[in-house]
């Protein structure tokens, strides 16, 4: 059976050039960088040259790099170590679409009385930017808003809200997770004082992310217990998947202009085929201001966990906000908060690319989606 | 992915039966798009009064697909009085069983099939079942439904209420009301699950009785003070036991003889029960 991945904004295949490179850190160089010995006192210099690279990505210096285990882990340190660093009077904005692992702590900070405000988007997904701005009074304020999303793969204007956000003294953070390796980053033009990355959506492994936090910016730790990382993260090093993250940050970075036209070019390929040949579809979202990986479709009148289970019988993975796939009972919240109507929004599915994906893979997709929809709407009641 | 049964995989992928049957003696639609699950279901009598035809469409994930499909096979051939008996147990069982969070998919079945023998005795196209108080306004869930599902699966909690018929699992706020639903059901089982006193028993049957009721209703509060006791005997209607562990040195012994072991052995196993304790 084919096996086609259009999955990658889950997770990614971890690059070949990656494993080679972690591999050593396995078997021989397994020293505990802190050690005073030359054994383990050489893995630091790796871990140096790692840090340099997710620097380099992001435009950022190696001191202001955290390593992290996830991109959940980056988005808590920033969110609930930014808040509890400036007091108990910090106001938190964010936005209804963004991952749970935002979400997740700024609800937890309202339940310890942060006053929360959670700004809508409009119908292609973009941030309400009037009520970012009428939020916005000088008060003490932690502002999260995602570079990217990754449901339907929008863009925030992230240079005009950060740039926003710092006019009235807040700090601000962007969960980048989608965004890094996917999309040129410089946070030397774009003033965000934390940005959250995650190893495996750029095909480095699963357990390692990081976090950029600009010099200057307080922070409180959130694993205490140890002066790794500057005392900003307790806990002995991952080097292996630190080195990982490094060769996966250098290899995106080398590699970015011709992936973003590459990966666009066979993502539009496929939205526009599929547009033209199942009718009654749309895409969801500011297909101008996207990232070049995704499209996010949806196939009214159909349910998306049964078109999964169809695409996965014929080896293409992808994934949908309909309700069933979670086993909640709702549509995604993002599909909800740009008022997409249920009868779209229970259909809607995500193809995301990556540079691992062939013209080949994509005319298969495009081959064999039309007799699944077509199945599924002639048992449809609806139509 | 969800750990389904090959049998729903099956149901799923060649699903039997889709379609609408021509000039249906029965049609019942449930569910909603907005609700992301819809089935419709036609059925046509043979002349014996037997389903001859059923047939379904439905919009919703792989386990709606099969739960329908399952549904269209186990009613034909059925008298409409046998297709009322159906529950969505029945549904998930003929498909090997359906993973808890998708139960809501076998009672869209048993809805459907509730809606469209409805529809054949009385012509009525809206369910009867819809007409009472809504509990869950984000999903349109009736008390009267949540009762049903409720009794019919024996649930408990109400994250189950929630898969099973996707009440409270929207905006929460009826998650109290739903519990009240529960307790309702619970304290009816409660009354319900008392044997029933029977003039014509067995002694085989009475001696279980006894037992059972020693089990729950005695050992327990014996329990609590250290004590217990063990059935001897029962010889007609006098029942021989013997206090252990505390209740053996108790003083008071000869009360809770008469007035917790006999008076609950009274109320039911047989009024006329007279306890005596063993000698030595």
């Amino acid at each position: 059976m084919k096996n086609v991945y259009l999955d990658n904004n889950a997770t990614t295949m971890i690059a070949p050039e990656v494993i080679e490179a972690m591999l050593p850190f396995f078997k021989d160089l397994w020293g505990n960088p802190s050690s005073m010995h030359y054994f383990g006192g050489q893995t630091g210099k790796h871990i140096s040259t790692a840090r340099e690279k997710v620097a380099a990505l992001i435009g950022a210096e190696p001191s202001e790099i955290v390593f992290t285990s996830c991109g959940t882990e980056s988005n808590n340190m920033a969110i609930r170590g930014s808040v509890e660093a400036t007091g108990s009077q910090t106001k938190v904005i964010t936005s209804r679409v963004e991952h749970p692992a935002v979400l997740g702590p700024c609800q937890q900070l309202k339940n310890k009385g942060h006053a929360l405000t959670e700004i809508g988007v409009n119908s292609s997904g973009q941030l309400n930017m009037a009520d970012l701005r009428q939020e916005l009074t000088g008060e003490p304020t932690m502002v999260s808003l995602m570079w990217a999303n990754n449901e339907t793969g929008v863009i925030s204007p992230i240079d005009e809200i950060a740039a926003l956000v710092k006019e009235f003294g807040g700090i601000m953070h962007t969960d980048a997770v989608q965004a890094v390796g996917k999309l040129r980053i410089d946070v030397k033009k774009t003033p965000v004082d934390l940005l959250s990355l995650s190893g495996h959506k750029l095909h480095a492994p699963k357990g390692i992310g990081a976090l950029y936090v600009r010099k200057g910016t307080r922070l409180n730790p959130f694993l205490i217990g140890g002066h790794q990382e500057g005392g900003r993260r307790g806990g002995t090093e991952n080097v292996p998947y630190i080195i990982g993250l490094g060769v996966a940050c250098d290899l995106a970075a080398k590699n970015m202009d011709k992936e973003i036209k590459n990966v666009a070019k066979l993502r539009d390929k496929l939205e526009n085929k599929l547009l033209a040949t199942c009718p009654n579809t749309s895409v969801n979202g500011d297909r101008a201001n996207r990232l070049p990986n995704t499209t996010n479709i949806s196939f009214q009148f159909i349910e998306g966990e049964a078109i999964l289970y169809h695409l996965s019988d014929i080896g293409i993975a992808a994934s949908s906000g309909s309700a069933c796939t979670s086993g909640a009972l709702e549509p995604s919240h993002v599909i909800r908060a740009m008022g997409v109507p249920f009868t779209a929004a229970h259909g809607s599915i995500r193809f995301s690319l990556s540079r691992y994906n062939t013209t080949e893979e994509i005319n298969y997709v495009i081959e064999k989606m039309p007799a699944i929809v077509k199945k599924l709407r002639a048992i449809s009641p609806f139509v | 992915m969800w750990d389904y049964s090959d049998k729903v995989l099956d149901h799923f992928r060649n699903p039997r039966n889709v379609g609408v049957v021509e000039n249906p003696d029965g049609i019942g639609e449930v569910g909603s798009l907005a609700c992301g699950d819809a089935l419709k279901l036609t059925f046509k009598l043979d002349e014996n009064g037997r389903i001859a035809e059923a047939k379904f469409k439905t919009f919703g994930c792989a386990s709606a697909i099969a739960s329908s499909s399952a549904l269209t096979e186990i009613i034909k051939g059925m008298t409409l009085e046998e297709a009322a008996n159906v529950t969505n147990q029945d549904i998930a069982k003929y498909l090997g069983g359906l993973p808890e969070q998708k139960m809501h998919c076998s009672v869209m079945g048993r809805e459907a099939l509730e809606t469209a023998i409805e529809n054949y005795r009385t012509g009525n196209t809206s369910k009867k079942i819809l007409e009472g108080k809504i509990i869950c306004t984000c999903f349109g869930v009736t008390e009267e439904e949540i009762l049903h599902v409720v009794r019919e699966n024996d649930l408990t909690s109400v994250e189950q209420v929630t898969n099973y018929c996707k009440a409270g699992g929207g905006c929460g706020g009826c998650h109290n009301d739903i519990r009240k639903i529960i307790e309702q059901v619970q304290e009816e089982k409660k009354k319900d699950s008392r044997p029933k006193k029977s003039a014509r028993m067995t002694i085989v049957e009475k001696i279980r009785l006894i037992e059972s009721t020693i089990e729950r209703e005695i050992r327990p509060a014996l329990k609590k003070d250290g004590g217990d006791l063990d059935l001897i005997d029962v010889e007609g209607n006098r029942v021989t036991i013997v206090f252990r562990g505390m209740c053996a040195q108790c003083n008071v012994a000869q009360f809770t003889m008469k007035d917790v072991v006999e008076a609950k052995l009274r109320e039911f196993v047989s009024e006329d029960i007279v306890v005596e304790e063993a000698n030595g």
